[in-house]
């Protein structure tokens, strides 16, 4: 049986080296606070991340510290930030996605159980690849709930949010726990009332050109995102499963051929990797900032919804003269809410597009750098291989 | 390609004939003496040596040809007092004798050809050395002159010599039946030998001998039962009087240029290199993948060495032959062209089948013109391969299968009307027959068969019948059954011949192997269509987005990706169809040829049972004999004298029979072996080729794209 620890204690070791880390979103470097997750160790089924946080701020009581914490904590940051009615008008950074370690964790038994039937060679070079694909979804990871962190603390207003300092600062564990059933289900309504709730206020016209502008826009983008995510998943996959064939290919081959095979194989996987990292992750990342953005679009067209709602009512109560205080209060407050969160999502909204421009440009020209080199050197590889087979000419 | 092919390996194969040579040499020298302990590392060994020979040779050979040792004059007094000793002894001695005054007869005789120039070069330096076996630079001029010929003879030749020189009890028979001129050429080429000795003394390469040396020897007892074969064939084709051209064609494997005499020796004296050979494209890896690929190169010039046979014959034959013998040498480098075009549906509904043009260009003048086409049909492709089968099959030959029958592919393309998976398959097929025939006729017996000429020229063909039970199923069914039958056979059967023994393990790895590699590249090519697929579907979501896209900087460089990712499509698309018809087919085609291989080898076993049957009759005729007398019974005693003597002679002709096709089998495979790595090599080269030009367009069209990216603001 190959033993989980080993392979965790060496993906440590490689994540301590992972310094140009993947992050895929430009962020303006703040000095005052900045966040990164320096280590990450993978247990069984859970990833423990080392935050380490570097401030100026005064309410922090060291200038750098380390905290040690889950997905489920960031999780939590992330609902706070949902949850609370300050933030209606801001895009919340998308909150990091599961660690999804069963694929490998399954392949990496089954090799323990193949073990005998392989030869040693087939073995380890079967656990090294097991050991990159494992590592490369664990960089993954780390990469993105560092970006959730880093997105929050360059936030002008989140940073400064009390939850986000104690999950910086804490040092022991914040014993969040897992939703319980009751509560998923109460989520899972509580999705479905938004969600026919957004319908119905999608449908209102807006008074605001520029957030009905924005409104279109995102629906359709979100839309086209969500389709391009999927079918860059689709096609990386099938670009991984042909490399890997090359790779079996490889194995089965004796002669000069091997070895141009794994080489190529290496560059193909490399090239499907890439294109993972440069390609769909971002559309991935885009697809949830989207989503981000639509609810915080979502939430103003209730606001305004509100707001209209309670002009009438505030109509009808002048009209019968009965509440109208009450009624006048109301509408103060919808309208201040409304206004507050036009005002915040019309930023965050032009942010939005600032910062995706940014990432996509980054991304894009990353991607082109990144294919060129691979066929370059594949190119050089099999050149040589000519060579070599027509006999040096 | 080809030339970029045919001069390295006519360098390598250059450096074989010398490490050859040397060895041959060393033989001549020491073999009766001591022989030296076998190294456990030859092959590769010998390789490196012969390729670090390659770049040392120009420039070093001469400086150390300056300053001989002792030793360097001494090989041509062993070749000319030692083995003449061993050979006295034996039937072949004055054979030896008559040659040496032939070939020096030759020297003197001027030449205006140009292979006569080529040729008489080497022997100048013979008579050269002969005349002082001091001679400084006998070797460089052979290395100047670009054909090799001559050597590549020689090479071949001593062996056999040698071998017939131990091996006298086994070679009794052959010598004497065959004719003056194969003798003839065989003396003059150990003549030519033991110059080649002495060069190879001044090269000085002692510590290569002594490595290779082994391998000469080990195999001789091989290499013999084939050189007695082809001593066999020969007279026949001598006393036929049709003329030395004809002689050629069928000893001369004709499109592959060596002449079957020479070349089967050839074959003989490498034979265990041979075997590395056939493991070289796929199997070998063994060592070091450079190992490898000098096996490969080492094969091809064997194969591309036109001149061989010409200068072999040529030193035997009368000069009024020369022409001919160089209009020979033409046609070894382009003699038969086979190509199969437009298929063609001929007929509606389940009658419908497929003609495919076959056209012919050829300069042999055994067929009655130098271009013709005829149209035949898939059955009419099993049906010759039935006949061959029916005819030859038995002999040893290993004949080519043709692509197996696909009931399904065939009724889609009845059915169906235009569809890429049909085009798809009628293409397949057509490149898959257009192989096949291609195999068939650089078979060279097989090419002499009047029903392959007949598929050739011939307009209408009688309609093949009753192909059905050779085809698909059918046919692997057939090969499976007696595939089964032999295994139970070769319980029974103790393998006497350690070639054979190997050969057969190594044949049912290779095709086990292949078979692997084969699912594993048929994924690949799926996988590479799924890709194809999703990357357009891909290309099609990123253009979308691309228009939805409100930054226009961002929304142009979206759409050229997208533009980009179309390209990558059909980029992966060409691909995949490379992967397969390429790759493939080659290991599909390879697979079928191994299975016939196997079919040979079984061939080969059933006749060894006949033999054995026989044998066993025979004692128990003689049992019965034994007991007539003892119950003195005169009257039928006779009777069972009769019977012994007829089993006896029986028991003689299948003895002979199983040798013949013992020989006829192994040189089959040893044909096929370096066909093999040819092929190989070739596909390869054309495989690799082909994912570099789709690299080259990955880069052109990322390289195009990065400016895009950059543009975004």
């Amino acid at each position: 049986m190959v033993r989980h620890d080993e392979i965790n204690k060496h993906k440590l070791q490689i994540c301590k080296e992972l310094n140009p880390r993947a992050v895929n979103v430009d962020l303006q470097t703040d000095a005052t606070l900045q966040v990164d997750i320096s280590d990450a160790l993978s247990e069984r089924d859970k990833v423990k991340f080392t935050v380490h946080t570097k401030s100026t701020l005064p309410n922090f009581k060291q200038n750098e510290f380390s905290v040690v914490r889950q997905h489920e904590e960031f999780i939590w940051l992330h609902d706070s930030f949902v949850e609370n009615e300050e933030y209606a008008g801001y895009i919340i950074p998308p909150s990091p996605p599961r660690p999804d370690f069963d694929a490998s964790r399954e392949k990496l038994q089954k090799l323990g159980e193949g073990e005998g039937s392989m030869t040693k060679e087939e073995f380890t070079k079967m656990k090294q690849e097991l050991e990159a694909e494992y590592l490369a979804i664990f960089k993954k990871t780390v990469a993105m709930h560092e970006v959730f962190l880093c997105r929050v603390a360059a936030h002008p207003v989140l940073r400064k949010d009390l939850n986000f300092h104690v999950f910086l600062e804490y040092n022991q564990d914040l014993s969040v726990r897992g939703k319980n059933k009751k509560e998923k289900l109460e989520d899972f309504f509580k999705n479905v009332v938004k969600s026919a709730d957004g319908v119905l206020v999608a449908g209102v016209k807006d008074v605001d050109d520029f957030f009905e502008h924005e409104k279109t826009f995102l629906l359709e983008y979100h839309n086209r995102v969500k389709d391009s995510s999927a079918k860059s998943d689709r096609m990386i996959r099938s670009h991984k499963s042909a490399a890997d064939d090359i790779n079996r290919i490889a194995s089965t081959l004796h002669s000069p051929l091997p070895l141009l095979f794994s080489n190529s194989q290496k560059i193909e996987a490399r090239v499907a990797a890439d294109e993972d990292l440069k390609l769909a992750d971002l559309l991935k990342y885009y697809l949830r900032e989207s989503q981000a953005a639509k609810d915080l679009l979502y939430r103003r067209g209730r606001a305004l919804v509100d707001y209209e709602n309670a002009n009438k009512a505030l109509d009808k109560a002048r009209a019968k003269n009965k509440d109208v205080l009450q009624a006048e209060t109301t509408q103060q407050v919808c309208c201040q809410k409304f206004e507050k969160i036009s005002e915040s999502a019309k930023q965050e909204l032009i942010d939005f597009k600032t910062r995706r421009v940014a990432a996509f440009r980054k991304n894009l020209v990353e991607l082109a750098e990144l294919e060129l080199k691979h066929a370059k050197g594949n190119l050089q590889l099999l050149q040589s291989c000519l060579g070599v087979l027509k006999g040096d000419t | 390609m080809s030339l970029c092919h045919f001069y390295p390996s006519l360098v390598i194969k250059f450096f074989r004939v010398c490490v050859c040579v040397c060895v041959e040499l060393k033989m001549a020298a020491s073999s009766e003496r001591s022989p030296p302990p076998f190294p456990d590392s030859e092959e590769p060994e010998l390789l490196e040596d012969s390729d670090e020979g390659a770049d040392a040779f120009t420039g070093t050979s001469i400086s150390e040809m300056d300053s001989p040792s002792p030793d360097s004059t001494r090989p041509p007094k062993d070749i000319f007092n030692e083995p003449p000793e061993d050979i006295f002894s034996d039937p072949l001695s004055n054979i030896n004798s008559e040659p040496q005054k032939k070939v020096d007869a030759k020297i003197p005789s001027p030449s205006s050809d140009e292979a006569v120039d080529l040729f008489s070069d080497p022997l100048d330096d013979d008579s050269e050395v002969m005349s002082s076996p001091e001679v400084q630079n006998p070797m460089p001029d052979l290395l100047n002159e670009p054909v090799e010929a001559p050597k590549s003879d020689v090479l071949g030749e001593p062996p056999v010599h040698r071998d017939a020189a131990r091996q006298q009890d086994v070679f009794e028979d052959p010598p004497k039946s065959s004719s003056k001129s194969s003798s003839v050429k065989k003396a003059a080429s150990s003549e030519m030998f033991g110059d080649d000795d002495d060069d190879e003394d001044l090269f000085k390469e002692p510590p290569k001998v002594v490595t290779k040396k082994p391998q000469p020897s080990g195999p001789p007892v091989d290499v013999f039962t084939e050189v007695k074969s082809d001593v066999k064939v020969k007279p026949q084709v001598k006393d036929d009087p049709t003329d030395l051209f004809a002689e050629e064609a069928l000893t001369a494997p004709a499109p592959k240029p060596s002449a079957g005499s020479s070349s089967s020796r050839t074959n003989g004296v490498h034979s265990e290199e041979q075997d590395l050979f056939s493991e070289a494209t796929v199997e070998l890896s063994l060592d070091s993948p450079r190992n490898d690929r000098k096996n490969k190169d080492a094969v091809k010039p064997s194969v591309s060495a036109p001149a061989a046979p010409v200068a072999s014959s040529s030193s035997k034959a009368p000069s009024k032959t020369l022409k001919e013998l160089e209009e020979e040498e033409s046609e070894d480098k382009f003699d038969l062209n086979i190509s199969i075009t437009n298929p063609e549906k001929v007929g509606d509904g389940m009658n419908a089948y497929m003609a495919y043009k076959v056209s012919t260009q050829t300069s042999l003048t055994m067929f009655r013109s130098k271009t013709f086409t005829v149209r035949r049909r898939f059955s009419d492709f099993l049906g010759l391969f039935e006949k061959l089968s029916e005819k030859h099959s038995q002999n040893g030959y290993l004949i080519p299968p043709p692509p197996e029958k696909s009931i399904l592919g065939m009724t889609k393309v009845k059915v169906g009307k235009e569809d890429p998976s049909s085009a798809e398959f009628v293409e397949r097929r057509r490149a898959a027959l257009e192989r096949y025939l291609q195999r068939v006729v650089s078979h060279p017996s097989l090419l002499q068969d009047p029903d392959v000429r007949e598929f050739l020229e011939k307009e209408e063909l009688p309609r093949a019948v009753s192909t059905q039970a050779l085809s698909g199923a059918g046919f692997l069914k057939m090969l499976n059954k007696a595939t089964d039958a032999v295994s139970k056979m070769t319980i029974k059967m103790n393998e006497q011949d350690v070639w054979f023994d190997e050969k057969i393990q190594d044949v049912e790895n290779e095709e086990q192997h292949l078979r692997k590699l084969h699912v594993m590249v048929e994924s690949l090519v799926n996988h590479r269509k799924e890709l194809s697929g999703n990357t357009a579907v891909f290309a099609k979501s990123v253009a979308m987005l691309g228009s939805s896209e409100d930054n226009t900087a961002l929304s142009r460089a979206l759409s050229q990706l997208a533009e980009v990712e179309d390209r990558i499509e059909q980029l992966h698309q060409e691909q995949a169809s490379n992967d397969f018809f390429t790759f493939s087919e080659l290991l599909a085609d390879y697979i079928r040829l191994l299975g016939a291989v196997r079919g040979c080898f079984d061939q080969r076993m059933k006749a060894w049972q006949r033999w054995q049957d026989a044998e066993n009759m025979l004692q128990k005729k003689r049992e019965a004999e034994a007991k007539l007398l003892w119950a003195n019974k005169p009257d039928k005693l006779q009777q069972a004298k009769d019977e012994i003597t007829e089993w006896e002679a029986k028991v003689t002709q299948y003895e002979r029979e199983f040798e013949r096709i013992s020989a006829t089998v192994r040189k089959e495979v040893i044909r096929f072996d370096k066909e093999k790595a040819r092929d190989f090599n070739r596909q390869v080269i054309k495989y690799l080729e082909s994912l570099l030009h789709s690299q080259q367009q990955l880069i052109k069209y990322w390289d195009a794209f990065l400016p895009e990216a950059k543009a975004i603001v």
